[in-house]
């Protein structure tokens, strides 16, 4: 088994910042020095309008995409001047769950599950199995490995996806909008598990999301895009603002204090831009 | 003021067009790596040819059996006016293996297979799952594009053998059974007007010219194409109408190098 011994310890190095990033994508500006992080072992939601950038902004941790200027760090290292080749290494360290879930849709759900560990690790057949299964399970899609993706539902669709992110058990991981199209119960089965992950394996989690109950739930940080830059605080942090673009962001949702059920630190918005 | 934007024009479309060539290369260069290192993707291969092969099985066969039964009714009437119909086989023959096999079997494959690697591959583009890969740590390159290239380049000179086969029933079908002709001599003039290095190797030859240069075309503009439904679109039709004028290009270009 030649999988990575990756301790709790050694994920304690694993933030992600961004320090004066700029991005011009066809004639829009996305990013105009965007800085912010996002701390290791914790949930962070990046909330924002259409078109503010969030998923954009989990192409650049990845490294699907390079900024024009400014700096990316992934675990102290930069990586906007990385070749592909190195980039693969980082990213073998990153699970990202697409927005459409990114199945391979010529494969069935469990070899889509399985092919991280049939690229990256030497383990058995027998052992990929195993491991596929209870990843399955984890995410409740039991006996669906034989399934294609095109016989999947919306959520179960994004479960598998979820599956396929964490079956190697990065130090990363990057969702890009795991609730949008579902039902409210598919909405709070994905939030759970996801908080589940985060808890248990104590992994940077970055999520982008619209849907602002789950996000309040379950954000230890939040980072709200405005105008191609970033302001960051804690969810309490976000409700107590008197910044009227997120007090409009948030009262167009309907969303407020009632949002969350759950208590959360209290503090004032850093509006240095800069998720310490 | 027009004069100027016109020189503009041409400027950008001549700059795009030496980048284009320089990507292709490159993308070609990036296949041939992928599939000379290690890992090799030999079930995807397979796959890639048992996918391309199926998929053009059907025309392949219907189109070879027309073609020959029409080059045999065509070689008939025009032979026997020299007194020369005894020559249908070797006239057949030499036509269908040096020139007509392989070009219409990679316009016939262009149509059927190439064209759906390269909407495929487009739609992974559009989906997202050419990023999933990437995010993986999974080169698509390594893992899509060139099983498929592979898949393309040895399924052409099968094909183009089949389609061979069947023109040479179909002409003799026409020829023997519907036009009288004897079976033995048909065959005979057939077998005595090819030889090896003449014909075979050049039908062989022109076949593999054509697979590389199907295979790199579809999977290029599928790989390349924008991520939207209009983006699979065009690299569809893009791999046609670009395959096409390309084999028949480069046919008449071997044709003149090599004397054949």
């Amino acid at each position: 088994m030649v999988r990575l011994d990756r301790t709790l310890e050694t994920r304690g190095d694993f933030r992600i910042a961004f320090d004066g990033v700029r991005l011009t994508l066809g004639n829009q500006q996305v990013f105009r020095g965007l800085s912010c992080g996002f701390n290791p072992g914790q949930i962070t939601v990046v909330l924002g309008g259409s078109g503010s950038g969030k998923s954009t902004l989990l192409r650049l941790v990845g490294g699907l995409l390079r900024p024009d200027a400014g700096s990316i760090r992934v675990a102290g290292q930069e990586i906007t001047r990385l070749s592909e080749r190195e980039l693969f290494r980082i990213r073998q360290r990153i699970g990202m769950l697409f927005q459409g879930g990114a199945l391979l849709d010529s494969m069935t759900v469990f070899d889509n599950v399985a092919l991280p560990l049939r690229e990256h690790t030497l383990l058995s057949e027998e052992d990929i199995g195993a491991e596929v299964e209870r990843r399955l399970i984890a995410v409740g899609l039991p006996e669906t490995g034989d399934l294609y993706p095109r016989h999947l539902s919306g959520g179960m669709n994004r479960r598998a996806a979820l599956a396929r992110a964490v079956v190697t058990d990065p130090d990363i991981v990057l969702c890009d909008e795991p609730f949008s199209g579902l039902d409210p119960i598919n909405v709070r089965r994905i939030e759970n598990l996801l908080v589940e992950i985060n808890r248990r394996l104590h992994l940077t989690m970055v999520v982008t999301s619209h849907h602002l109950a789950s996000c309040m739930r379950m954000a230890d940080r939040i980072v709200f895009l405005v105008d191609g830059r970033a302001v960051s605080g804690t969810p309490q942090d976000l409700l107590n603002s008197d910044d009227e673009r997120i007090v409009e962001f948030l009262a167009a949702d309907g969303g407020g204090p009632a949002a969350s059920q759950d208590p959360v630190p209290s503090g004032r918005l850093d509006l240095a831009g800069d998720a310490s | 003021m027009n004069q100027s934007t016109a020189i503009h024009a041409l400027g950008h479309r001549s700059v795009d067009f030496v980048t284009n060539l320089g990507q292709i290369a490159r993308f070609t260069l990036q296949i041939v790596r992928a599939l000379l290192m290690p890992r090799y993707r030999v079930r995807r291969t397979i796959d890639a040819v048992f996918d391309s092969g199926v998929l053009s099985l059907a025309i392949i066969c219907l189109s070879g059996i027309t073609v020959g039964a029409v080059l045999g009714l065509q070689g008939f009437y025009n032979l026997s006016r020299f007194g020369a119909e005894g020559s249908l086989g070797a006239v057949v023959g030499i036509s269908l293996v040096r020139e007509l096999g392989p070009v219409l079997t990679a316009l016939l494959f262009t149509g059927r297979a190439a064209s759906a690697v390269a909407a495929e591959i487009a739609s992974m583009v559009t989906t997202g799952q050419l990023d999933g890969l990437r995010m993986m740590s999974v080169d698509p390159i390594d893992f899509i594009v060139s099983p498929k290239a592979l898949g393309m380049l040895l399924v052409l000179p099968l094909l183009n053998a089949l389609f061979i086969s069947f023109a040479f029933f179909g002409a003799y079908l026409v020829g023997v059974s519907y036009l009288g002709l004897d079976g033995g001599q048909f065959l005979t003039t057939l077998e005595s007007s090819m030889t090896f290095e003449n014909d075979i190797a050049v039908s062989l030859l022109k076949s593999f010219v054509f697979g590389v240069l199907v295979s790199i075309i579809a999977t290029y503009r599928g790989y390349t194409s924008l991520p939207t439904a209009e983006g699979v679109s065009a690299a569809t039709t893009g791999t046609v109408v670009v395959a096409s004028t390309a084999i028949l290009l480069t046919d008449y270009a071997i044709t003149a190098l090599w004397g054949v």
